[in-house]
């Protein structure tokens, strides 16, 4: 492989970062718009030319895809452990270099029209290019630490983007709050990190991920607290991965993170940035799998069924529509989760794991639709709320059809892609694990049924009565949804255990009709249950609503975990922990120091009189002195 | 002459040509002249040091040895090593932006800038001596204008905060120099003369128990200014009421003598001491990094913010020191540089915000990102820095320190690792409370509105601190292995 012109994938947008970013003031906002394009367009064409060179002609030996690394020495910490900076090439890393720049490619065009007029424009394009340098980074990385580097790049990317409108408070909270809980779980990451390092001797991927290499033939002889100290590190690992993926109990942020524009949320908060926990877990697949037999892979996908089911219960009471995308993306994240975590290794075993990656992919497309398009309809009305929105189908017919493809390609409706991908991952969870199947399929049938009940919401019910006119977006915002839409159509069709499989050999992947047959089923009952409370405006949603009471509330209160996080900051930390250090500090620390300060003082002006400066007292004194050592000296003298 | 001795002989000069300048005008261009002469000479000496380490492998390079007192064998005795070359160059930048920083002190400038150069004199000698009592000299030297610096210039509670600030330090030197008499009297142990040589005591084996029980005193001697806790209280009040240059040379360069002379003194001279006792000033380095961190987080002066920070960063620097393996030493020479330029940085930047908004209180400011974007741009991003995201120096240095302090085989050392790891969390929770309350939001005062913007000499002071930072963690190679190189005679001294 040639890697001269990988290499340039992230550079292009970084180069445009420090452009757009140094220069800020003195570049126009039309000619940054074109800049952001144009840079990510190379890398865009760059990661397809990748993608053909890797799956169509160096890629395959004998079957098996090969992994291509390039890298060099960024930093040495001993004889054995370094940080090394390079790309590597493999199935799922070419994968995202594809989804990455697909969807980042579609938010930059559309931005221009999204973001037009804004003040901050320029600044809006030289974030979109750092955050997609350091996405780049981050999926093409060849070790631990710079994937942990490049996580943290895009965290900060994250922070910066949600803060974008930053004189509004509450956008100023997310994104604080954003990196905070996302810094917590990458504690445990870089622990995570600390361990595989220390017990391991190397962070690098390719010598970790070997199944004949050390660490994964040797994970017995090392053990802490009834586990091998590996799986701890995989554990610690895991949470950093659960924090950016945003799963229980790390969920909280990503709701909040609404607060950033909409295509920042349909990049970083669907499609790429989300997706990293996932990337992650798949990145040391072997390491899951093999370690302990799949100890710390178990909890992979039990943390991720739950958080798929909880989040799929909340986005059914949400008002706000991009928080309804918010809760369906971390189940999405949950179900991906999953599969990784039923997943076995070898060949068809490795279904689960091509699942996930496979449903990572169309779901980057139809989530990044959806977000569009929702972030079109907020264009128009300039609302976040269902209940200021409703038959917007006759104003906006290119984003009403394009949200009706991708709502039906999350609800698992074939033959639109999201279908495909939830197949193979319930077929999966079918042949691994019974509960965590009915799990999934519960899952599906909520999917179908939340997803419905807000483009009834949007674009059917009851029209609200508009100050404005609300019209279609313009070109730059119609083209990129057209695009995805298309995508989420044709997505599916691609045969992805030909591509991306766990142990990078390729095998043939069939439906599995009678688990289909039940899937769709359930899809479409959620379908046609969301079509009969919330096509036409009736009061049977309430109705269920009152039924459910205080369950209800708790639902659409997102079962109080913000307020348990708040409490705990606020409450523990800053009050108990925080303030009376801050107080200790100031009275005793310092206190004992300015206390012997005014002793000292007052010991001398205690004393001081000794220094009287009269002979008559001092001659005294000295014939004192002379009289003690004398009756001490015959003192000792006569004993 | 030597190349050494020009990083005193230069600033002497400057005094001198200070003492004959008149008014602001010449003082500040007579300083920045002298400071720029410096700058070129750290650099310079960092592309000589590398010619000279290809072809010359002693521990020390471009050394210079001068009989000073012959009765005890006190010398002028000079050297560097890729360590000191690199805090020389940090004590270049940080001093020539103090000046550009200090570019508008109308009161008494010749004499400011006076005491400036001269403490600028005891840090580039500290950092070049090999000579016990040469360097215990220079640190007093360093440490006595602060007094004036502060109690002169000062704000607020100023004679108190000099005062407390003097005492603590003068305390820690009595210490420090019983420490060094100690060393020094039992530098004969194998039988050779009496010496305060560093790099012949070094082979010396001093009997254990003295080690033991100097250790201690040289450890803490040198901690005290490298806010080792419980011993930091003189950092926050001196820092809030010392004028900005002084805050900035002084957490940037001053609070470095610390671990460099605890590295240079106390563990290199004293290895077995700093096996034996390294357990208990670990818990205390480890407490005082978590402890500065949260204690952080209640502050609502700016200055006391950065203050807390630097007992929370600094003290990563010590708990590395006691690791006693090579990368945790790395990480520590390497934080002492990144924490150097970081806090300067954030002083100087207080510095601007106060001198345009007269107040220091974060609750009372508010959305300075859209009065002054190019300050509150660049304090976003030394708080990026300081809370160590990777393309920073900060993110470099920590990861020496936590990988080469998790490398150790004793599960105590790991855990202790852990609990400092943990500050990583509560340091991004104090920047970010800062950066939200200050910089962003809606602007809280209807006076901000008129701010003035950033001049030439502040942008120009900023960005000679900035560089550093992100050269630091964008490639962090050569300086890492240059500092790794000059650590393996150390090492090996200490097995």
């Amino acid at each position: 492989m040639n890697f001269s012109n990988i290499i340039l994938i992230p550079l292009v947008p970084l180069a445009v970062f420090l452009l757009l970013g140094i220069f800020n003031q003195k570049i126009k906002p039309a000619v940054s718009g074109y800049i952001g394009v144009a840079g990510l367009l190379t890398s865009t064409l760059f990661s397809f030319y990748t993608a053909y060179q890797y799956f169509f002609v160096h890629g395959k030996i004998n079957g098996v895809y090969q992994t291509f690394v390039e890298k060099t020495v960024w930093m040495n910490f001993t004889e054995t452990l370094r940080i090394d900076m390079g790309v590597l090439i493999d199935p799922i890393s070419v994968m995202m270099l594809i989804v990455v720049s697909t969807v980042s490619l579609m938010v930059h065009i559309y931005s221009r029209g999204y973001m037009k007029g804004d003040d901050g424009y320029t600044k809006f394009f030289a974030f979109l290019s750092l955050f997609s340098f350091s996405m780049y980074g981050l999926v093409l990385a060849t070790n631990l630490f710079q994937i942990y580097i490049f996580w943290e790049l895009v965290g900060v990317s994250s922070y910066l983007l949600i803060g974008y409108y930053y004189t509004k408070p509450s956008a100023v909270a997310a994104a604080k709050k954003a990196f905070i809980v996302t810094r917590f779980a990458d504690l445990g990451f870089l622990i995570g990190i600390l361990i595989m390092g220390y017990y391991t001797g190397t962070y690098d991927f390719e010598i970790l991920n070997n199944p004949e290499g050390d660490a994964i033939l040797n994970w017995a002889s090392t053990s802490f607290m009834g586990l091998s100290a590996l799986t701890w590190g995989l554990i610690l690992i895991f949470l950093g991965g659960a924090g950016k993926s945003a799963m229980f109990p790390f969920h909280i942020w990503l709701p909040d993170a609404m607060e950033g524009p909409t295509p920042v949320s349909a990049l970083i908060h669907a499609a790429t940035m989300v997706v990293a926990g996932v990337f992650l877990v798949a990145r040391l697949f072997p390491l899951y799998y093999f370690v302990e037999n799949g100890f710390a892979l178990n909890i992979v996908a039990y943390v991720g069924a739950f958080s798929s089911l909880f989040a799929a219960i909340i986005a059914i009471t949400q008002t706000d529509i991009k928080r309804v995308l918010a809760f369906s993306t971390m189940s999405q994240l949950g179900y991906m989760m999953l599969a990784l975590g039923v997943s076995g290794y070898d060949d068809h075993e490795g279904l689960g794991y091509m699942a996930s990656m496979f449903h990572l992919f169309t779901h980057a497309m139809f989530k990044a639709l959806l977000f569009l398009g929702a972030g079109s309809v907020i264009h128009a009305v300039h609302s976040n709320y269902l209940k200021d929105m409703g038959g917007l189908r006759k104003y906006m017919p290119i984003t009403h059809i394009t949200f009706l493809i991708a709502a039906l390609a999350i609800a698992g409706v074939p033959p639109f892609a999201g279908f495909f991908s939830k197949d193979e991952i319930l077929v999966a969870a079918f042949e691994h694990n019974k509960l965590i199947y009915f799990i999934g399929v519960f899952v599906a049938g909520l999917t179908a049924f939340y997803m419905f009940r807000i483009y009834f919401g949007i674009f059917w019910g009851k029209e609200t009565k508009y100050e404005r006119k609300p019209h279609e977006s313009p070109i730059s915002m119609t083209f990129p949804l057209m695009v995805l839409a298309l995508l989420s159509i044709v997505g599916g069709f691609i045969p992805f255990s030909e591509f991306v499989t766990a142990d990078k050999a390729t095998f043939e992947a069939h439906l599995n009709y009678p688990l289909a047959a039940v899937a769709v089923g359930v899809g479409l009952i959620g379908i046609i249950l969301a079509w009969i409370f919330y096509k036409k405006e009736n009061d049977l949603a309430d109705k269920l609503a009152n039924f459910f009471g205080l369950f209800y509330k708790w639902t659409s209160d997102k079962f109080y975990f913000d307020e348990i996080y708040l409490f705990v900051t606020k409450k523990i930390l800053f009050n108990l922990v925080s303030a009376p250090i801050a107080k200790f500090d100031k009275k005793y620390v310092d206190g004992t120091m300015e206390g012997i300060g005014n002793k000292t003082v007052w010991t001398s002006d205690k004393i001081k009189g000794l220094q009287s400066g009269k002979v008559q007292d001092y001659g005294f004194a000295f014939i004192a002195g002379v009289v003690i050592i004398a009756l001490v000296f015959i003192y000792l003298w006569t004993n | 002459m030597d190349i050494l001795s020009l990083f005193i002989i230069v600033p002497i000069a400057t005094i001198l040509a200070l003492v004959f300048s008149k008014g602001l005008k010449q003082s500040r261009i007579v300083s920045m002249v002298g400071s720029i002469v410096q700058l070129g000479m750290a650099i310079n000496l960092i592309f000589a040091y590398f010619k000279e380490r290809a072809v010359n492998s002693d521990i020390m390079v471009f050394t210079k040895d001068l009989v000073w007192f012959k009765d005890f064998n006190i010398h002028y005795n000079i050297g560097v090593d890729g360590i000191s070359v690199a805090l020389l160059l940090l004590t270049s930048i940080v001093v020539l932006a103090g000046v550009f920083i200090s570019w508008k002190m109308n009161d008494l400038p010749k004499e400011f800038f006076v005491s400036l150069i001269v403490l600028s004199i005891g840090v580039y000698g500290f950092f070049i001596s090999l000579d016990l009592f040469t360097m215990f000299v220079f640190f007093e030297i360093a440490v006595i204008p602060m007094y004036l610096l502060i109690g002169i210039w000062g704000t607020g509670p100023k004679e108190h905060s000099a005062m407390k600030l003097t005492l603590m330090l003068m305390g820690a030197s009595a210490i420090l120099l019983v420490a060094i008499l100690g060393i020094y009297f039992n530098s004969d142990a194998d039988g050779g003369a009496l010496t305060f040589n560093i790099l012949e005591i070094a082979k010396v084996n001093i009997p254990i128990e003295a080690q033991k029980l100097f250790f201690p005193l040289a450890f803490i001697g040198f901690a005290v200014i490298g806010a080792l806790f419980p011993f930091h209280t003189w950092s926050p009040d001196g820092h809030a009421s010392a004028p900005t240059a002084v805050s900035m040379l002084h957490a940037g360069v001053l609070m470095k003598l610390g671990g460099y002379g605890v590295f240079r003194v106390a563990m290199y001279l004293l290895p077995e001491g700093a096996l034996h006792w390294s357990w208990f000033f670990i818990i205390l380095a480890a407490i005082g990094v978590i402890y500065g961190a949260f204690s952080a987080i209640k502050q609502t002066d700016l200055k006391y913010i950065n203050a807390y920070s630097s007992v929370s960063h600094l003290g990563l620097v010590l708990f590395a020191l006691l690791m006693l393996n090579k990368t945790a030493w790395n990480g520590a020479i390497l934080q002492s540089l990144s924490h150097g330029f970081m806090t300067a940085l954030f002083f100087a930047l207080i510095g601007m915000i106060y001198g345009r908004t007269h107040t220091r209180d974060v609750t009372k400011l508010g959305g300075l990102l859209k009065v002054i974007p190019f300050i509150s741009t660049i304090y976003v991003i030394a708080g990026l820095a300081s809370l160590g995201l990777p393309g920073f120096s900060g993110f470099v240095a920590e990861m020496n320190i936590f990988v080469g302090a998790f490398e150790h085989d004793n599960m105590f050392y790991r855990i202790a690792t852990i609990v400092s790891v943990s500050a990583i969390v509560v340091t991004a929770v104090y920047i970010l409370r800062v950066v939200g309350l200050m910089l962003m939001g809606p602007v809280k005062n209807e006076a901000f509105l008129t701010l003035e913007k950033v001049t030439w000499y502040e942008k120009t002071g900023i960005l000679l601190l900035l560089i550093p930072i992100v050269g630091m963690g964008v490639a962090p190679l050569w300086l890492s292995d240059m500092i790794l190189e000059s650590l393996e005679p150390f090492i090996q001294g200490m097995l």
